[in-house]
């Protein structure tokens, strides 16, 4: 079964303040705060491990839902998030991932 | 004055002087009286621009144009329907083209600041400031918040910094407040005093006087919506990475208040 990738963009900045992840994308200066779902695919985004892997470590122990419906909840945000330019999303591993 | 522009003033805002070289006097003149509470020796200056005096129809096809700031081949270019800027960081030297007026000149110097802070954990920010008990406490808020006003209630003791643009400065672990010659509705510089930051405020008129402290998260918001900042790219995120260490180190609160002078009993 094919999986996807993700590593987050090299265009922004991010810190975690309080609960949120606060990220900024420095193309525009917009700012997104992120959701501790979001916030978990974004800190596990290193371009190596496939989404399904991270859903199933990451996702799945902390929220009560299948692993299924939790990939692909996964994988619409991060459909989200690549839209906006902060995450990148492959269908191969991403090199250079950042440390 | 200098060999070759005629005139050398100097101009210290927050620890950071500019020499600014221009061969007209008229220009001359009214630099040195608008910046005269924050004039230096030009000898001793960190940076320089040389400041080119043109007559006023030059720009006349470009009136009202929006101000812009590009970065191309390591120098920033700084435009604006009043004036054009070229700016090397690397160099510390730039240039600018405007005709003789305080207005150009003085955009020029926020955005060079601006800059130059970027690169020191600082940055310019929309907001009053005063220092009493040998602390700084900063006022911000967008036009129309109440900067001028909460400035105009300050008690005797205070020493006003600014009504409109104060310039904040990491020094060691701590943040310092200094006074700037940037003024709003007050139309009078600020004094050339500076301390460390004890406070930010965000400014809401409202019915009575009130502090809230602030969500870490939403004081982000807020902060960067208030800095003066005008490039983007990667000198964006070490301003953002700024405004959060800053955060990390002063508390911030939202302080409702309505035009009494006893608001100041709750903030300092």
């Amino acid at each position: 079964m094919s999986d996807k990738f993700i590593r987050r963009s090299s265009a922004t900045a991010a810190r975690a303040l309080g609960d949120e992840m606060i990220v900024l994308a420095v193309a525009d200066s917009t700012l997104f705060s992120l959701n501790e779902a979001a916030r978990l695919l974004w800190e596990a985004a290193d371009g190596r491990r496939p989404l399904r892997e991270i859903v199933n470590e990451v996702i799945v122990p902390q929220f009560e839902v299948d692993a299924e419906t939790a990939y692909c909840d996964a994988l619409e945000l991060v459909e989200q998030l690549a839209g906006h330019g902060i995450l990148e999303l492959a269908d191969q591993p991403l090199e250079q991932a950042d440390a | 004055m200098s060999p070759n522009l005629g005139f050398a003033i100097g101009i210290e805002i927050g620890g950071l002087s500019i020499v600014l070289h221009t061969s007209d006097a008229e220009f001359a003149g009214i630099v040195e009286r608008r910046y005269a509470g924050f004039r230096s020796d030009p000898a001793r200056a960190d940076a320089r621009l040389d400041v080119t005096i043109v007559a006023p129809e030059t720009f006349a096809d470009q009136a009202g144009t929006e101000l812009a700031v590009q970065l191309a081949g390591g120098c920033w270019l700084i435009r604006r329907g009043d004036f054009f800027a070229e700016w090397e960081p690397r160099s510390r030297a730039g240039a600018v083209t405007q005709s003789a007026n305080p207005y150009s000149i003085d955009s020029v110097i926020r955005i060079v600041h601006s800059l130059m802070l970027a690169e020191r954990g600082g940055f310019l920010l929309h907001s009053a400031s005063a220092i009493r008990n040998r602390c700084a406490f900063l006022f911000s808020g967008l036009s129309g918040a109440g900067k001028t006003t909460i400035t105009r209630l300050a008690p005797a003791d205070a020493i006003r910094l600014s009504d409109e643009v104060s310039y904040i400065r990491r020094i060691g672990e701590r943040y310092v407040a200094f006074g700037t010659p940037f003024s709003g509705e007050l139309n009078a510089p600020g004094e050339n005093a500076s301390a460390p930051v004890e406070a930010l405020y965000f400014l809401v008129q409202g019915g009575d006087n009130r502090v809230n402290p602030l969500p870490v998260a939403t004081a982000l918001r807020k902060l960067l919506r208030n800095i003066l900042f005008f490039a983007e790219g990667e000198p964006a995120a070490r301003v953002f990475q700024s405004a959060c260490d800053f955060l990390a180190a002063v508390p911030a609160y939202e302080l409702t208040f309505r035009p009494e002078a006893a608001v100041w009993k709750l903030v300092a």
